[in-house]
């Protein structure tokens, strides 16, 4: 599985609208450095700064990822609280807003009806050979199992070309964006009908399908590994692994004692 | 220590009198205090509180229609003023809000014709004169009896509830909907507030606290996830859903960040007594807002700022959810809030000066003064002071109360609370 945690490195844009929340350091434990212009080809002049820069972009997804978690686990017993669900949301859609300007935005489609998971397969592997072709590698042919090899070169054929001349916003585009995007505000909206009126099993269809492939990748950045498809029966045990911190080095030297007051806190 | 134990308090209130105190846990418990009568040999010994009552407010329920259990826990306690000789009271829950009366009962009638002193009824061929049964003094018996039930009124979770000034009716708040209740009248209640939308996918906003204005009976305020207030006057239409003012403060786009939204959340709105100020807690501030100027606060007060740089994770651990309350002295000169490692802060409005302090055992032994607390940011530590990284996060005072006219507060540390009082002479 290829490494999805793709770069902007596009043309660097001046920072939109009224949105200057490129700031790791207040966002993130202090300490955390943005990796500078030793990123070589993948950051651009005097606006490293203000773009995704490797470490900001893990940082950011770690925060995403940390938060469908929190979402799901909302599931328990006693009915989630809605607010703190309704503020993880939010931040969810600024993450998902930021990552969509970045283009970074990856394809996380919980399953319309009847849509084959190889399709999702095929497609995080399109955009991820695209990237490597701006960064002026080789693509290789390669389309993951290669059992759909009808779709892949008709979907690989315009956006790769598309690429190279344009930023990664224009690919997003291409790639049937609207629908994928809509696939996980889709999800979002579910959580709150699943809020609304509880039905067993929604939550797992929700997240099931996701998790797999998406979790794998950030497993191992996070640390998160299994504690997603616990699902309704073990919550609380599964608070306490999505409650361990991952093994960033951005918050760990801030979490020594807050590792105590977690297993405090969970501790039944 | 163990964050689901039933002895967790969940919420403090003094009465108008300040005579009674009441807290209310998270097994759905109440238990009242009131405060000793001032001895005439010692009259430098300022009364103490003792448990006047205890009882069983709310018990755990399940709804089977989504098969969710509902909690007991008692989210707020509030006093109605006193009118006669009982006590009465308002608790809620998630769901549903009771009316209890609180009364004291010291003597019992003695001397029945037809039941002898046990209780058991008398052969009436027995009985060859009459006596008039006559009351005798008994041991003091302080019952607590539901007088009023209101329930099935509210689908989200119950945040608040609001006694009227004109004490007929009160509000009660959940997440998106506020309900306007008779004290008379159980089966049905008016909805002032709706803030739900057609479509719950577009939901991005949740209603966090609200009260009543404390001389006004037709206005009051409500308070958002989005750190928004919103004063209404219930003459202008049934339902509130336009206010008639909204405050709010503009971004400060140098701190912005993705926890942006969730700490400005406000966790409690609380009119000052005298009805011109409102104060609110957010995660980080404390802040008080002229009923006149609605475009920022007037005044803005740092809890626990160092919490800033660890927001991330604070949000992991979720305690970046934290409801913190916050509660005016008297003359609304004081302002007072919790913290972390059961810290309390308060704010003088007056002299712009204020004071961590701690409650807890090891530092408190009777009539022993506070010290005050310190927490050190970086760089040295001096001898006294508490590095942020040794706080402890699972002690936190989110409950606080001021007594209505006197400097004694009472905090709530988990399952502990603590009553401190000025020191005399």
């Amino acid at each position: 599985m290829a490494c999805c945690v793709s770069d902007t490195s596009a043309t660097p844009e001046p920072t939109q609208g009224a949105w200057p929340h490129r700031c790791p350091g207040t966002m993130f434990a202090r300490g955390l450095k943005r990796k500078s212009a030793e990123d070589g080809e993948d950051v651009e002049g005097g606006l490293a700064g203000t773009q995704a820069t490797p470490s900001y972009s893990l940082q950011r997804q770690s925060l995403l990822d940390m938060s469908l978690v929190k979402l799901q686990l909302c599931h328990m017993l006693v009915e989630p609280n809605l607010c703190r669900s309704v503020l993880i949301a939010n931040t969810v859609r600024q993450i998902q807003e930021e990552m969509t300007q970045d283009g970074t935005w990856r394809v996380v489609a919980p399953q319309a009806a009847g849509r084959a998971p190889l399709d999702r397969l095929v497609s995080t592997e399109i955009l991820c050979r695209s990237v490597r072709e701006q960064e002026g590698e080789r693509p290789a042919p390669d389309v993951g199992d290669g059992r759909m090899p009808g779709l892949v070169p008709g979907l690989s054929a315009v956006p790769s070309a598309q690429a190279l001349r344009s930023p990664q916003s224009s690919l997003w585009e291409v790639d049937s964006s609207r629908e994928n995007r809509g696939g996980f505000q889709k999800s979002l909206d579910q959580i709150f009908e699943t809020l609304e009126s509880k039905t067993p099993g929604s939550v797992e269809e929700l997240f099931s399908d996701v998790d797999s492939s998406y979790y794998d990748l950030d497993a191992v950045l996070t640390g998160m590994v299994g504690s997603t498809q616990s699902g309704h029966g073990s919550g609380l045990q599964a608070f306490t692994s999505a409650a361990t911190p991952p093994p960033g080095s951005s918050c760990r030297s801030d979490l020594g004692e807050l590792d105590h007051a977690v297993e405090i806190l969970v501790e039944t | 220590m163990n964050e689901y134990r039933a002895d967790i308090i969940s919420t403090v209130e003094f009465n108008h009198t300040g005579e009674l105190l009441a807290t209310g846990d998270k097994g759905g418990r109440v238990v009242i205090f009131q405060r000793e009568q001032e001895s005439k040999n010692q009259v430098h010994r300022r009364g103490e509180y003792n448990v006047y009552s205890t009882f069983q407010s709310h018990e755990p329920e399940f709804d089977y229609l989504k098969s969710l259990e509902i909690e007991e826990k008692i989210n707020k306690i509030r006093w109605l003023p006193q009118q006669n000789a009982a006590y009465f009271l308002l608790s809620t829950n998630d769901k549903t809000v009771k009316l209890w009366k609180v009364s004291e009962r010291d003597k019992r009638p003695e001397g029945y014709n037809l039941k002898d002193e046990e209780g058991r009824l008398r052969d009436p061929a027995t009985i060859t004169t009459l006596r008039v049964p006559v009351l005798r003094p008994m041991d003091l018996m302080v019952e607590a009896t539901p007088r009023r039930v209101f329930a099935n009124a509210h689908t989200y979770h119950i945040n608040s509830i609001s006694v009227n000034s004109d004490y007929e009716t009160y509000m009660s708040a959940d997440d998106l909907r506020i309900n306007l209740w008779n004290f008379e009248i159980t089966n049905q209640s008016f909805n002032i507030v709706d803030i739900k939308p057609a479509n719950m996918e577009e939901l991005t906003e949740v209603i966090t606290a609200a009260e009543f204005h404390p001389h006004h009976c037709n206005s009051f305020v409500y308070s958002s996830s989005k750190g928004t207030i919103r004063l209404c006057d219930m003459r202008a239409s049934a339902l509130c859903d336009r206010h008639s003012k909204f405050f709010e403060e503009p971004e400060d786009p140098s701190n912005r960040s993705f926890f942006s939204e969730i700490i400005s959340s406000i966790s409690d709105v609380k009119f000052s007594h005298s009805g011109r100020y409102i104060m609110t807690r957010d995660y980080l501030t404390v802040k008080v807002w002229d009923l006149n100027m609605e475009n920022r606060p007037i005044e803005t007060y740092q809890v626990h700022d160092y919490l800033r740089s660890k927001l991330c994770s604070l949000y992991e651990n979720d305690c970046i959810f934290d409801k913190f309350e916050c509660v005016w002295n008297g003359s609304d000169s004081v302002i007072m809030t919790g913290s972390y490692n059961n810290f309390f802060r308060m704010f003088d409005r007056n002299t712009k000066r204020d004071v961590t302090l701690e409650a807890s055992r090891e530092n408190s032994k009777p009539r022993a003064i506070l010290k005050p607390r310190k927490v050190c940011v970086g760089g040295k530590r001096r001898k006294d002071e508490i590095s942020v990284d040794s706080l402890d996060f699972s002690k936190k005072i989110l409950h606080t109360a001021w007594h209505p006219s006197e400097n004694i507060i009472a905090v709530a540390a988990t399952n502990n609370l603590y009553i401190f009082q000025d020191k005399v002479n």
